[in-house]
């Protein structure tokens, strides 16, 4: 298997055994309809300069590499960040739902409907419809709901209706599920606006080719400003579409490891987990085949993660095709282990990341230079910042800021400039589990 | 790939075929297995075949129903919450072995490839089902299904859609086994009423697409709208009203509820 292998599509819609088109015959059409529609826009110029304009312009892009050298030193690695959490509305979801929202305009569909689990889906989704004066219906679980309170009232500013799913979890897949429901009833003017590398062929496609700008931009400025290409480039994984974004330049590029870090929860193997390519099966879920944490029923399990974007018991099918291909690396980092990533990169970096990207960052604080060697360059995506997973952090970890440093015992450690060693962070970092259970090691199968 | 006759098709036209002699659309009646719990799901499927429906549809609930509307999805999520297995649901159906009416077990694509396709379709088989339906398993993504079932003797009725093109329909008449399931409406079940127009369209292009029946479901909610559809299509298939009148009362009076509903549904069919 080559690296050009796994970067392409065998067949139509698929990536290896992964994708395809599993939906019922009612949304056949839009699905035909889409795949022209995004074969025309490619080839069409003006739609490019259209793109490109709203990414600089309205976007804010590119985004910076910034070297993270308090991070580094911490990390006995060179840490690059891929700065999406300064892309406008804080995250990488708007290099997606900007083309998604102008191809639904050439399709004529007045209607956008999207789901959301952490919420950044959604506000980009509301920020790209106002933007296109585009009607638009996000679908929230109602436990996601609560837990990014603020995103649902940016939603609600940005003109969206925000509708909360009570079914199954209450979270993310349901969400999707509640957003398929609309779309097969109302595909005639409504264009769902996925909000990852998942779903039914050409999604998968459409949303990679959309974030791949992150990994075409990162590759300039690495080559600029460090030289050469990095050792590996890191993002975290839930459905998968900043990672992709982040892999997709480099996947012909074999000297360059390419490793999604998946949100392990309470550890592979707890229960209490999303760390689907770790420890989920071949099964297919919201249109497409992939790999999904399923029983042996085939009832989908529920996922779990401190962070509700990755809160996702599947994952996008061209990741399944590169774990199984070989030529990416999925390992997992606990809820512990993102809270970490939290901590230090606030403390060290001045950079509150979301907790979807400190999963990444969690993962490299503990095993980055073991896994990678010590002073490996690395480009790390901070694929969101962090502004919606404040009270959550605060509530989980049980972290009373305001009062603690108030009496000047904030209960977190704190390195000064100058004195961040690895040290430290082998002092701050937690136990792994007895079983092994941060999931770290687990590659994705054979 | 092609098609040969298997003997679940066979069961399955024998049904329609008698219905047709009766000069009316075959009855098609939708269940949830195990709701609200086995042996009340036992006695509400005696009750609809008692009643007068030709042919069962048994719902195998699935985590994550894409097609499904509330009044489904709720029974379904109860009987997931109770901790009911797939070998549960086979067991109720080969429990049913008496009836003698073909029965399709209705559920989704993840459940029959979690198992393997094979190995469902062999269970399928020894629970006495004539029939699959997976409305997420579209005809070009079943080859490997159709295979096994072939091999197992189970007709696969695939879905077609006012919005499929004529390329897809020959190919969807072509797949078909059983009959071809002409959705009434785009939607999930149990929501909006039959659009009869546009389903009449649909029935008009399929029919001379394929050699099975062609039956109209979702959106057939009462016996006016399955008089309305048994004017122009083969069968109509009812779900969503007939699961509710399982779940609005109390459980031991289900089986009559459904039965007193299927009676007026069959004579909604009758009237053609």
């Amino acid at each position: 298997m080559t690296a050009t292998d796994a970067s392409t599509e065998l067949r139509e819609g698929y990536f290896g055994a992964f994708g395809g088109q599993f939906v019922p015959e009612s949304l056949s059409d839009a699905l035909a309809q889409l795949v022209d529609a995004w074969a025309d826009a490619e080839a069409d110029a003006a739609f490019g300069a259209q793109l490109d304009a709203l990414r600089r312009d309205y976007g804010g892009r590119p985004t910076p590499l910034y070297h993270a050298a308090r991070l580094s030193e911490v990390c006995g690695l060179e840490v690059w960040l891929k700065r999406e959490d300064l892309a406008h509305t804080g995250s990488h979801k708007l290099n997606n739902v900007v083309g998604q929202a102008l191809l639904a305009q050439r399709m004529g569909k007045p209607r956008v409907i999207a789901e959301t689990g952490a919420g950044q889906h959604g506000v980009a989704t509301a920020t790209a419809a106002a933007l296109f004066g585009l009607r638009c219906t996000v679908y929230m679980g109602a436990e996601d709901c609560r837990r990014q309170r603020l995103n649902v009232v940016r939603m609600q500013l940005l003109g969206a209706e925000v509708v909360p799913v009570e079914s199954g979890t209450r979270t993310l897949k349901d969400a999707i599920n509640e957003a398929m429901r609309d779309w097969v009833t109302n595909v005639d003017d409504t264009h769902y606006l996925i909000g990852s590398a998942m779903g039914p062929h050409p999604f998968p496609t459409i949303v990679r080719e959309l974030q791949k700008v992150i990994s075409v931009e990162d590759k300039e400025q690495f080559a600029t400003q460090a030289g050469g290409v990095p050792d590996a480039v890191i993002a975290c994984v839930g459905g998968g579409s900043n990672a992709i974004g982040s892999f997709a330049e480099w996947i012909d590029v074999p000297e360059v490891r390419l490793i999604g870090i998946e949100a392990a929860g309470e550890g592979v193997g707890s229960g209490r987990s999303a760390a689907t390519i770790s420890e989920g099966r071949e099964a297919v879920l919201h249109g497409s085949r992939s790999i999904v944490l399923v029983d042996d029923d085939g009832q989908v399990r529920p996922a779990h993660s401190v962070s509700a974007g990755l809160d996702y018991p599947g994952v996008g099918p061209e990741h399944a095709w590169l774990a199984s291909s070989g030529r990416g690396t999925y390992l997992a980092a606990t809820d512990e282990d993102a809270l970490e990533g939290f901590r230090r990169t606030c403390e060290l970096e001045g950079i509150i990341p979301a907790l979807e990207p400190a999963h990444a960052v969690g993962w490299l604080l503990r095993h980055g230079r073991a896994e990678l060697g010590e002073g490996a360059r690395v480009v790390l995506t901070m694929s969101g910042r962090g502004d919606k997973d404040v009270d959550e952090v605060v509530e989980v970890a049980g972290w009373d800021l305001g009062v603690a440093r108030a009496f000047g015992n904030d209960g977190g450690v704190r390195v000064p400039a100058g004195q961040a060693g690895t040290e430290a962070a082998t002092e701050t970092a937690t136990e792994v589990d007895a079983d092994g259970g941060t999931g770290v090691g687990a590659e994705g199968p054979a | 790939m092609t098609t040969t006759t298997v003997a679940g098709a066979q069961h399955i036209q024998a049904a329609f075929d008698r219905a047709a002699a009766e000069d009316r659309a075959a009855l098609i009646v939708y269940l949830t297995s195990c709701f609200p719990d086995p042996d009340t799901s036992r006695a509400c499927f005696e009750a609809a075949v008692e009643a007068g429906a030709d042919v069962l549809e048994i719902g195998v609930p699935f985590s994550d129903p894409m097609m499904d509307g509330p009044i489904i999805q709720a029974a379904n999520q109860h009987v997931l919450d109770a901790g009911t297995r797939v070998a549960d649901h086979l067991a109720l159906i080969r429990s049913l072995d008496h009836l003698a009416v073909p029965k399709l077990v209705m559920t989704y694509v993840t459940i029959a490839d979690t198992r393997g396709y094979a190995a469902f379709a062999d269970e399928c088989a020894a629970a006495g089902l004539a029939g699959v339906i997976l409305p997420d398993l579209p005809v070009p993504e079943a080859d490997a299904w159709r295979r096994e079932a072939q091999r197992a003797g189970l007709a696969t009725v695939f879905l077609a859609s006012s919005v499929s093109t004529d390329a897809r329909l020959d190919a969807i008449g072509a797949a078909s086994q059983g009959w071809v399931y002409a959705t009434g409406l785009l939607g999930v079940t149990g929501v909006k009423g039959v659009s009869q127009d546009v389903t009449r369209a649909l029935v008009e292009r399929v029919r001379p697409r394929t050699s099975v029946p062609v039956a109209v479901g979702i959106g057939v909610k009462d016996r006016g709208s399955a008089a309305e559809v048994a004017a122009y299509a083969d069968g109509v298939i009812v779900g969503s009203s007939v699961v509710r009148a399982v779940a609005d009362g109390d459980p031991a009076g289900a089986p009559g509820r459904v039965g007193a509903l299927v009676r007026e549904l069959r004579e909604g069919v009758s009237r053609r």
